[in-house]
């Protein structure tokens, strides 16, 4: 298990548990965390996962795959810290990982 | 007003396998899309990629699945309605009365709702009052190109069709394409044609910028947009385009009394009928306990939603259970000759 804090726009923190292997994602929607939507379901084909993350987060996260950036392109107000949380898979090194979720993903 | 027995919302691969189960037991049903193809996400987000699941078929692409199903149902000569959104349910007495955002009209005894996660609409600028220009001088997707004609254009996002209409409106206005970053989502080649014209100075490219705010009286008249670094730009502008793909959205479906719990419509396990009763819902958008979004279990739903409708389509009738292999009906509904 590793710790993941989400913030979510309403100005909530829900810190929660998610197992290893599991993506940030994932650990959103099985928690119920509000505005992490997938709704491709983790194909990097819809960008509604899209989160900021914390900034001294960003060197310790894998790089980005062919293709997350491109889905970047077409999320809610992208920024340098954007991710779609379907790409980061919860590992030791993530634990205490901090995102922040956009006003809206649409 | 087009009478048929049931409407199928989406042309998905759960609401084009609904549309042969309803062919096979005799009923008729025409479909409604909001994209322009039949596929639903399989053409839209994935149709080149593999699907290792569907029964039977150890590997396929989304396109080969839609294009494998379409040839399934081509006996049934059911009549699509792609570019149009269903906006309106009324019943009407025991049967329902249907309209589309084309203003097109059905008269239908049942509905299946195979929407998946909505409709696909453009993904749309965040910055507020883009909304307010939107139809008169801001657009997601152009149906006249004309009105461009010596303007100025603005026009946002890093995609094919940014670049390709970059390129195509760049012979005829003086075109401003503007992208949050160096690289391009869109085809090598245009990117390469985008950037020699920027080089021509055919085009102006500005990279890592986005959006700040667009302004003017009635129509826009400059748009603000920032760079990476801060620093920010005003453009005079006549036009903005943007372009940054598609989002589904559950949109008129919200307002048709439906129990909806997390985007998805509430059906009972029996034959995938919603609270109410004519209406039902199939694929990825129907919830039950233990719904897997699969496009196997999308088959079953619309399999039982199908014969849930017989019901209301020929309520004096009883539906008699039959298998294609054995079953002479189904087989010259198939239009099978022996």
């Amino acid at each position: 298990m590793a710790k993941i804090t989400y913030h979510t726009h309403d100005n909530k923190i829900h810190t929660v548990d998610v197992q290893k292997g599991l993506t940030v994602m994932e650990g959103a929607i099985q928690n119920d965390i509000p505005g992490i939507d997938a709704d491709c379901g983790g194909g990097m084909a819809c960008a509604t996962c899209h989160v900021y993350v914390k900034e001294d987060w960003l060197d310790k996260l894998p790089d980005k795959e062919d293709g997350e950036e491109d889905m970047l392109d077409m999320a809610f107000e992208p920024k340098n810290n954007s991710r779609l949380s379907c790409q980061l898979i919860v590992s030791d090194e993530l634990d205490g990982l901090e995102v922040n979720i956009p006003s809206k993903q649409g | 007003m087009n009478k048929t027995d049931v409407l199928i919302i989406g042309a998905g691969p759960t609401g084009l396998f609904c549309a042969h189960q309803l062919g096979i037991i005799g009923l008729s049903c025409e479909i409604v899309d909001n994209l322009d193809k039949a596929g639903g996400q399989c053409i839209e987000l994935y149709p080149d990629k593999p699907i290792y699941d569907i029964p039977a078929v150890p590997e396929c692409t989304g396109e080969e699945l839609t294009n494998n199903l379409l040839k399934q149902i081509k006996p049934f000569n059911v009549k699509f309605h792609l570019n149009e959104r269903v906006e309106e349910l009324k019943k009407n007495q025991k049967r329902w009365h249907v309209k589309t955002s084309d203003g097109e009209e059905f008269d239908v005894a049942a509905i299946v709702i195979a929407g998946g996660v909505g409709s696909f609409e453009p993904r749309k600028f965040s910055v507020k009052e883009c909304e307010k220009f939107e139809g008169n001088s801001l657009f997601y997707s152009i149906k006249d190109k004309s009105i461009f004609k010596d303007k100025t254009i603005s026009i946002f996002g890093g995609g094919d069709s940014a670049l390709d209409w970059a390129i195509e409106l760049s012979n005829t206005s003086k075109v401003n394409l503007i992208h949050r970053r160096d690289g391009f989502s869109g085809a090598e080649s245009s990117v390469k044609k985008v950037k020699d014209l920027n080089d021509q100075g055919k085009l102006n490219l500005f990279t890592k910028y986005q959006m700040v705010s667009v302004s003017g009286d009635k129509q826009i008249e400059t748009v603000k947009v920032k760079h990476d670094d801060g620093e920010i730009k005003e453009i005079k502008s006549d036009y903005v385009l943007g372009f940054f793909g598609l989002i589904m959205q559950l949109g008129p479906i919200l307002d048709w009394g439906l129990n909806i719990n997390k985007k998805t419509v509430e059906v009972n396990t029996e034959n995938f009928e919603t609270n109410v009763s004519g209406i039902f819902a199939i694929g990825d958008i129907c919830s039950y306990p233990g719904k897997l979004k699969l496009i196997l279990s999308g088959f079953h739903e619309g399999a039982l939603a199908a014969r849930g409708c017989f019901k209301y389509a020929k309520p004096d009738e009883k539906l008699r259970f039959e298998f294609t292999t054995t079953s002479k009906a189904a087989q010259e509904r198939l239009g099978i000759k022996k």
